[in-house]
């Protein structure tokens, strides 16, 4: 059967959920390999973690050459992984890098490209939300090896034993590659809390948390979700960008989506309008926010939460 | 020197949006605009330029689209870009982002005199797409370093440098030119075209170029030349309301509290 090959999102020593939901995505397709690109001494962590979702091969190509630049080398040894092999897909988490990655992949590989699907079947048919959420679209690649990016929260990850069998593969890289340089990094701080756009449930904050998100972080803490944040929060300085959920933020749909102070703006409304069940809590009745809710509360966000907190953790107990 | 912006004129995401009967956007039955993201990219190209106040810096926006699309550039221009450029082509029409590059890239260095200029500068995606592709894209056809996803963009003399929020690090990232440059929403507010803007802006040269003006085969463009092909769209069903209640005295959360368990949440 052919190859599909998935990247390997790897971070702070471990492999990432959504690689996993890809890895499953994959044995639909054909034979999963997982392709990973990093240190040599992590090779060994990474192929016991892919083998127990399915991957059967894992390409491990040294990153010692390629980390100091920005997208082009992975690209480059992508292509190199991909050349000679019968591969029926190349798949990627959706990530900024990633995408740009599958990018140029596109270009090398003279293949199409399809990006942020939501589901890929076994003929490599995808599904996608498309205008904020408004439409779904389903499209196949139709020229080359198909290239997808795929957002997390797309498949359940089934474990599968798969032979795990690695193989190093050397890679030339050009000079033409290595010519944006990574000069400094600086990693995020670990919250403790899941991922923004991995986790099952999130618990946003909006303008109407006056800047204290207290409520809305005890509240995702009981919940065991990651907090997210408007637009408006962000641009007061209240949370990093990188809590920002909406179209020039995360797009996130998970099962359960907490609008804490929030309008409903359609630019926050993109980043979780397909969010499975959605819930609000803002002292505006007007909100459009409460368009959008299977379950809404007008009232103040500052007393509703730490009730509905101390309600969760008593029924628990 | 030259900075070259591509811009892209999309429906606007505040008014309806639709498909053809092909799957393809439309694209004419719909008010249009400079997408919101490009317009920080037109920013950041006239605040390099502003910067370098005492270099002969020209800032040429450009854009791929139907006849409406000039107005994206109209756009720039009003905003304080030089020149503009708009490439309309029916054969265009239906291209996917990987055709669309192709055209661009071409039109990037014509509009550059023949070769690729300094800095090409993009917006983060576009709003209606939103695949954030086109600037990989690009720096891959254009042979350029790609620094790209920005929200800080310094330059002195051939060199930029740039502050990109990665899913996992902060990074700093340089490269020197010529190079393609995208910026995001976080790199500084975009100016409002000012009334004098907008009157020198109908002085300022607008050229529109077809697919013959650029040497391109249309044979690679279009609906039918895509790699990838769109098979169904479909709205949506909008979602039925929900129950809304006031909160009385914690009534809120406890009913809250019922709803999430009937879920199954807790």
């Amino acid at each position: 059967m052919s190859e599909v090959l998935v990247l390997v999102d790897f971070v702070n020593g471990a492999v990432k959920k959504p690689t996993f939901e890809l890895l499953t995505i994959a044995k639909r397709i054909g034979t999963p390999s997982a392709v990973f690109i990093g240190a040599a001494d992590q090779v060994g962590t990474v192929a016991e973690a892919v083998k127990a979702y399915g991957a059967e091969k894992v390409y491990a190509i040294d990153d010692t050459e390629i980390k100091g630049y920005l997208v082009a080398p992975k690209a480059e040894a992508l292509q190199q992984v991909a050349s000679g092999k019968d591969v029926a897909a190349i798949l990627l988490p959706s990530s900024g890098e990633n995408k740009e990655i599958a990018a140029r992949l596109a270009i090398k590989l003279g293949s199409g490209l399809i990006t942020d699907a939501v589901d890929v079947d076994a003929d490599g048919t995808t599904t996608q939300s498309v205008f904020a959420g408004g439409f779904t679209a389903t499209a196949k690649v139709t020229t080359g090896t198909p290239i997808i990016t795929v957002k997390p929260n797309s498949a359940a990850p089934e474990q599968s034993a798969g032979a795990g069998e690695v193989e190093n593969v050397a890679v030339t890289i050009s000079d033409a590659a290595k010519t944006a340089q990574i000069v400094a990094t600086q990693p995020r701080q670990a919250t403790g809390r899941p991922e923004l756009t991995e986790a099952a449930i999130v618990v946003s904050g909006g303008r109407g948390t006056g800047g204290n998100f207290e409520p809305v972080e005890g509240l995702a803490d009981a919940l065991g979700a990651a907090v997210g944040a408007s637009r408006a929060a962000v641009d007061s300085g209240w949370k990093p960008h990188s809590f920002q959920v909406g179209q020039t933020g995360k797009v996130v749909s998970p099962q359960l989506y907490v609008a804490n102070g929030i309008s409903g703006a359609i630019q926050h409304r993109a980043g979780m309008q397909t969010s499975k069940t959605i819930v609000a809590v803002n002292k505006d009745e007007e909100a459009p926010i409460f368009e959008l809710v299977d379950f809404g509360v007008v009232g103040d966000l500052h007393t509703v939460l730490p009730a509905l907190t101390e309600e969760i953790t008593k029924r628990k107990g | 020197m030259n900075i070259v912006v591509c811009v892209k004129y999309v429906p606007d995401a505040t008014a309806d949006r639709r498909f053809e009967a092909d799957n393809t956007v439309d694209r004419v039955n719909v008010d249009g605009l400079l997408s919101e993201l490009d317009e920080y990219a037109v920013e950041q190209a006239l605040q390099i330029k502003e910067k370098r106040a005492d270099e002969e810096i020209k800032v040429i926006a450009l854009t791929v689209g139907p006849e409406k699309a000039a107005d994206a550039v109209r756009k720039a221009l009003q905003m304080g870009a030089d020149e503009a450029v708009h490439v309309s082509d029916e054969a265009i029409a239906g291209s996917d982002a990987i055709a669309t590059s192709l055209v661009l890239a071409e039109a990037v260095k014509k509009a550059n005199g023949g070769s690729v200029p300094e800095l090409v500068v993009c917006g983060l995606a576009s709003t209606d797409a939103g695949m954030s592709v086109v600037p990989a894209m690009l720096a891959e056809r254009l042979g350029l370093p790609q620094v790209t996803q920005a929200s800080v963009v310094e330059t002195q003399g051939d060199q930029v440098r740039i502050k990109r929020d990665g899913d996992t690090a902060t990074e700093v990232i340089g490269g020197t030119m010529p190079l393609v440059l995208s910026v995001t929403d976080q790199s500084g507010e975009a100016r409002y075209p000012s009334f004098k803007g907008i009157m020198a802006a109908k002085k300022k040269p607008l050229e529109t170029w077809s697919l013959a003006d650029l040497g391109v085969e249309a044979g690679q463009l279009g609906l039918s030349a895509s790699w990838s092909q769109v098979q169904e769209t479909a709205a949506r069903p909008p979602r039925t309301a929900g129950e809304i209640v006031k909160d009385e005295d914690g009534s809120g959360a406890s009913a809250l509290a019922d709803f999430l368990a009937s879920k199954k949440f807790i």
